[in-house]
């Protein structure tokens, strides 16, 4: 059974625009998809139906096997879901704000406490529970959304970009826990703009564009489509900016380049080339991270 | 979502409203009872001793139970549209959106928790009476039944205003220009039976009136209006508040895109 099921999906707001245009999509059960697409290409309205915040037009989707029109009660209980915006009470303390969204879903408060020490603890916000949500820093809050989604234990995990504005060691730690929550069987759909986590993370990707799916398979098959990657050479001096100029050569200083090698070269043959050019390869990188450019490809196509 | 699991939902939403209201008391019960104190002062005392007595009562007497439902109606009606619009407004509404809990639960819950904040509002300004004067109690049942019926009637009224406003002045316009007007003409202060009889039989059309005459009867035992019509009253406006807020939670107006 897919954890996400969606035919023909489609959302026309009441001003006309089209936000989705036929969507097909699966997402099996322990996965890890994530969801790509510029600003305004329909993540968040798709996101929002699942989880009942917007109304389709037309179609049909099933979370493990629950019709959201005829099981809507069962298809959320299963769902958890961490929205792009701070979208809780800002008055109230973080341990309510979690122990509150369980009894939402028909938690008993004295079990859900359990739950809700090992998670706040797990996130780091156990000192900060008496706090109210207004107190806590961007990092908390979004670390706050994450508890109160997960309170419930829900089989499909929705982020909807949840590391914006996060610093980079907590949204390492907050990876590893989701990584964590992936391996022990929770569904995770992911929307981020941060696409090397993408590639980190996921196993299955798809990519929406004016609402519509332009490329959906595994992270590592849409890898595959880039055909030309950008590296970074660092060498003692550089020599015969002719030669190298067929790599669409771009100086950065006397000693540090970029060029573009086809993804069906030899990395090693063109590292030989430079070497015989005379000059002397002291640092060799990829450029960025593949997804981008696989991103910009697609919405290009 | 079994019926245990939607009394859970409940049973949460009514101790997340009652917590707010307690946590600001200084917003929520104590303007209640220094408005009401200002009314006893003003019109019991110093006006209502040049009055003299209404069917056998004294005027200070006779306006204790226009007085709690007053602040009865107010209360209920603010607490749920203010606290459902600022959670629209935060959107932390969606944290109840994106649960399973039906639709019934969610009005119940708000329903339950503005009618308790009506009721403790109530409950103070009554207190607040004794220093004045001592009010009888002809039929507490009667009391207790108008007092819970009338704070839930405008609960539901705040949460279908709190659903359908879109903006922090749409929750005001409905107590300012219909709740206040018609809880004054409601026969707080007066007994309609005093007003020329074209007003009189407009005073009829006040639903207000038949609140506060069924709870001063349950006080005193008269009324310028049947008990039962007064009941009845309330009755419909529960059951049609009800249905009205269901039908819109249903269809997602104002709530889901």
């Amino acid at each position: 059974m897919n954890a996400v099921k969606i035919s023909n999906l489609t959302k026309t707001y009441a001003d006309g625009t089209e936000a989705l245009k036929g969507i097909d999509l699966d997402i099996a059960q322990g996965d890890f998809f994530a969801l790509l697409g510029a600003n305004g290409a329909g993540k968040t309205t798709l996101i929002s139906i699942l989880t009942s915040l917007c109304r389709k037009t037309a179609g049909d989707v099933s979370i493990f096997g629950n019709n959201i029109d005829t099981h809507h009660p069962q298809a959320k209980k299963i769902m958890g879901v961490v929205p792009q915006e701070i979208n809780f009470n800002f008055f109230e303390k973080s341990e309510d704000i979690v122990l509150t969204q369980a009894g939402y879903f028909g938690i008993q408060r004295k079990v859900a406490l359990k739950d809700c020490e090992w998670l706040l603890k797990k996130l780091e916000l156990w000192n900060k529970r008496h706090t109210t949500a207004k107190s806590l820093s961007g990092g908390m809050k979004r670390r706050l959304m994450i508890a109160r989604a997960l309170i419930t234990r829900p089989k499909l995990l929705i982020l909807d970009e949840p590391t914006a504005g996060v610093d980079v060691e907590l949204r390492h730690s907050m990876w590893e826990f989701i990584q964590e929550l992936n391996a022990n069987g929770t569904t995770i759909l992911l929307t981020t703009h941060y696409l090397e986590e993408v590639e980190q993370l996921c196993k299955n990707a798809a990519m929406i564009n004016h609402g519509q799916i332009v490329a959906n398979d595994s992270v590592r098959n849409l890898i595959k489509q880039i055909e030309v990657e950008t590296y970074v050479i660092s060498v003692d001096q550089i020599k015969s900016e002719k030669e190298l100029a067929k790599f669409q050569f771009k100086k950065r200083d006397d000693h540090t380049f970029e060029i573009d090698i086809k993804t069906n070269e030899r990395v090693t043959k063109i590292l030989s080339y430079i070497a015989s050019l005379g000059m002397d390869i002291c640092d060799f990188r990829p450029l960025g991270n593949r997804m981008e450019k696989l991103f910009l490809k697609l919405l290009k196509d | 979502m079994s019926a245990q699991d939607n009394y859970i939902a409940y049973s949460t939403l009514v101790r997340k409203e009652t917590v707010r209201f307690f946590r600001i008391w200084s917003q929520t019960l104590v303007p209640p009872m220094i408005t009401q104190t200002l009314y006893f002062l003003i019109f019991g005392k110093f006006i209502g001793s040049q009055i003299g007595d209404i069917n056998g009562i004294s005027y200070m007497a006779f306006i204790v139970p226009g007085l709690v439902m007053m602040s009865v109606i107010n209360n209920s009606y603010m607490n749920v549209s203010g606290s459902f619009f600022s959670s629209k407004f935060q959107h932390s509404i969606e944290e109840l959106l994106v649960s399973p809990a039906s639709n019934w639960a969610i009005i119940a819950g708000y329903a339950t928790g503005g009618a308790l904040r009506g009721v403790v509002c109530g409950f103070l300004v009554f207190c607040v009476s004794i220093f004045f004067t001592k009010p009888a109690i002809h039929n507490i049942f009667i009391v207790f039944l108008f007092i819970v019926l009338t704070a839930i009637v405008f609960s539901l009224g705040g949460l279908l205003n709190g659903i359908l406003a879109k903006k922090f002045d749409d929750v005001s316009i409905v107590p300012t220009f219909i709740l206040v007007p018609l809880t004054y003409l409601g026969g707080v202060f007066y007994s309609v039976k005093l007003l020329p009889p074209f007003w009189q039989n407009l005073s009829q059309l006040n639903p207000i009136l038949y609140m506060v005459n069924g709870f001063r009867y349950g006080f005193y035992g008269f009324s310028d209006v049947p008990v039962t019509t007064s009941l009845a009253i309330l009755v419909v406006f529960t059951i049609t508040l009800t249905a009205i807020n269901l039908w819109i939670l249903n269809k997602g107006t104002g709530l889901r895109t």
